[in-house]
């Protein structure tokens, strides 16, 4: 059942239009830096042969360039779990979720897979992306590896803080800029956090990508990333919940 | 009839939205093999009623049986029981008609190597043959709620839900879609929501009118015609005598003139003084043109008792 709603949810996002314009207008900022992170490469690289421990080409370009798509997501993501449970509640097409015989659970689980079908889908191109490099040098596979998975969980937890916010309201845009504003506001708790101060840093998801951008699996970060998920979706759960309860 | 067994069964439901109850202890039984019409004004809480019978809202009060499961307790069985057509049908607007059904059938768990027979069965009776491919947004009104009843019947459920099923369709749609109702009144059990009163006396056997959450009649929509039937006649007489001798007929309780030629009379119910009266306008020259029964249409019935109840 989670499966009919996820292909469901998935097909849809591809039925409409400004997906693919959305998709296709990513891949073009992603080429656009990718390029001009492998410009820079190029001009430094006789001076970085020199040294002895020199940054390869996956650390020099793929890594920064992994770091932007990280920031990317912020915006993008909420473009897309705005419509997942508030546009259904405004076209009242959410009555025929509510009285099949599927739980709330099934309901949230399904446009949550959906959805992160394809942002992988999103991801897969821009690793894709870097490696075209393979054509020509050799890359650091474990560095792109950890960096699309940190990815994948960072798109995850967004998706899941997409969709809480998008279950609180009937309008899919206030659900887009409400889910905008709430991870914009993680990543400034992130940024403005004095250096030492840990506490307020590990709030913030792009804080836990880090070390995934530098190639390094740590563990906490990882149960931090399926933790902020699945903290969210039982929120979701919950409002769907009583969706039923208060109408 | 009371042999057919329960499929739906709503005890005592109340439901509040705030301080304002809009279901008020609202207990409906159902069978298989019938059609009940809940009749009511706007905002009687007819909707709010069928809602709470689909698991759409939860009742803060009362119990519902679906075909002996409890909704509340076992609610996947439950709703596998039920199909709805909600005031607005839940479409997709940019999915084609066949991916919409088949997605209605699989979240209702219809087996996948059931649906395509599911699915053009469905269709065949909804006529909705040529629009498989068609997207739901670039259909008509009438083809949406077509495609609307097509998602609740596509499992094949027990009980059927429908508010107002004909609403925005035209006249020849409404028809088959009526035909189809009753139709499927014959093997399973049908509730539907209206407020056209015509709708209730061509396809309902029993009928429940709503009235401010509560139900306040219940009968079945044969009897409901009878309510308050005055046995009567309206008659034109192109040179009518004077009033006392029409009243002076034996039978006649009282003569009530609409205008200078047409009076409308009630008599008895155990007499029949029309013909009486065909014959004394032959003997003394009346000039008797037309004589109708008086009928009573099902809307004074319900504002009669509407009204009744709210006074």
């Amino acid at each position: 059942m989670i499966f009919t709603i996820a292909r469901k949810e998935f097909r849809s996002l591809l039925a409409t239009p400004s997906t693919w314009l959305f998709l296709g207008a990513l891949q073009f900022i992603f080429a656009w830096f990718f390029l001009a992170r492998l410009d820079a490469f190029l001009q430094v690289q006789a001076q970085l042969a020199q040294l002895a421990n020199a940054p390869g080409v996956t650390q020099a370009v793929a890594a920064p360039l992994f770091a932007t798509i990280a920031l990317i997501m912020m915006m993008l993501v909420p473009v897309f779990t705005m419509r997942l449970i508030a546009e259904e509640r405004r076209n009242r097409t959410m009555t025929l979720l509510m009285t099949a015989p599927v739980s709330s659970t099934q309901i949230v689980l399904g446009k949550f897979t959906g959805l992160l079908l394809f942002l992988l889908l999103a991801i897969a191109g821009s690793v894709l992306m870097v490696l075209s490099l393979a054509a020509g040098t050799q890359l650091d596979k474990g560095l792109i590896f950890a960096n699309a998975l940190g990815l994948l969980l960072l798109a995850a937890s967004y998706a899941a803080l997409g969709l809480y916010i998008s279950s609180l309201t009937v309008q899919p845009v206030v659900a887009a800029i409400g889910a905008m504003a709430a991870l914009f506001g993680l990543w400034l708790v992130e940024i403005s956090a004095a250096d030492g101060n840990t506490a307020w840093r590990a709030l913030a998801p792009t804080s836990h990508f880090q070390s995934f951008n530098s190639g390094l699996l740590n563990s906490g970060d990882l149960a931090f990333f399926l933790l902020f998920s699945i903290a969210f979706l039982l929120l979701a759960m919950r409002r769907i919940h009583n969706n039923r309860i208060y109408g | 009839m009371s042999a057919a067994p329960l499929t739906l069964c709503a005890r005592n439901l109340s439901r509040r939205f705030g301080p304002r109850e809009v279901v008020r202890n609202v207990s409906l039984e159902l069978r298989r093999g019938e059609v009940l019409g809940l009749l009511g004004h706007n905002g009687a809480g007819k909707s709010t009623t069928l809602q709470l019978l689909t698991g759409a809202l939860l009742p803060h009060a009362g119990q519902i049986e679906v075909c002996g499961f409890d909704l509340a307790r076992q609610p996947k069985q439950a709703k596998a029981c039920i199909g709805f057509l909600p005031e607005t049908p839940p479409l997709y607007r940019d999915m084609c008609v066949d991916d919409y059904l088949e997605f209605a059938a699989k979240l209702h768990g219809v087996p996948r190597p059931q649906i395509a027979g599911a699915l053009a069965e469905t269709k065949r009776r909804c006529s909705l043959q040529d629009t498989g491919q068609k997207i739901i947004g670039t259909l008509s009104k009438g083809y949406r709620q077509r495609v609307g009843i097509a998602q609740a019947l596509i499992h094949n459920p027990e009980v059927i839900i429908l508010d107002e099923p004909t609403v925005g369709l035209d006249p020849s749609q409404i028809r088959d879609i009526r035909t189809l109702i009753r139709e499927l009144g014959d093997a399973h059990s049908v509730i539907l929501s209206t407020h056209l009163l015509g709708e209730v006396e061509s396809i309902c056997d029993r009928v429940e009118i709503m009235h401010h959450g509560r139900l306040i009649y219940s009968d079945s929509s044969a009897h409901m015609q009878q309510y308050g039937h005055q046995p009567g006649f309206v008659v034109t007489l192109l040179a009518p005598p004077a009033l006392a001798e029409l009243e002076a007929i034996p039978g006649v309780l009282k003569v009530e003139p609409i205008s200078a030629t047409h009076f409308r009379i009630l008599h008895t119910a155990e007499s029949n003084c029309g013909a009486l009266l065909l014959e004394r306008a032959a003997e003394r020259g009346w000039q008797a043109q037309q004589l109708t029964p008086l009928q009573t249409k099902l809307e004074d019935v319900f504002m009669h008792i509407t009204q009744n109840e709210a006074a």
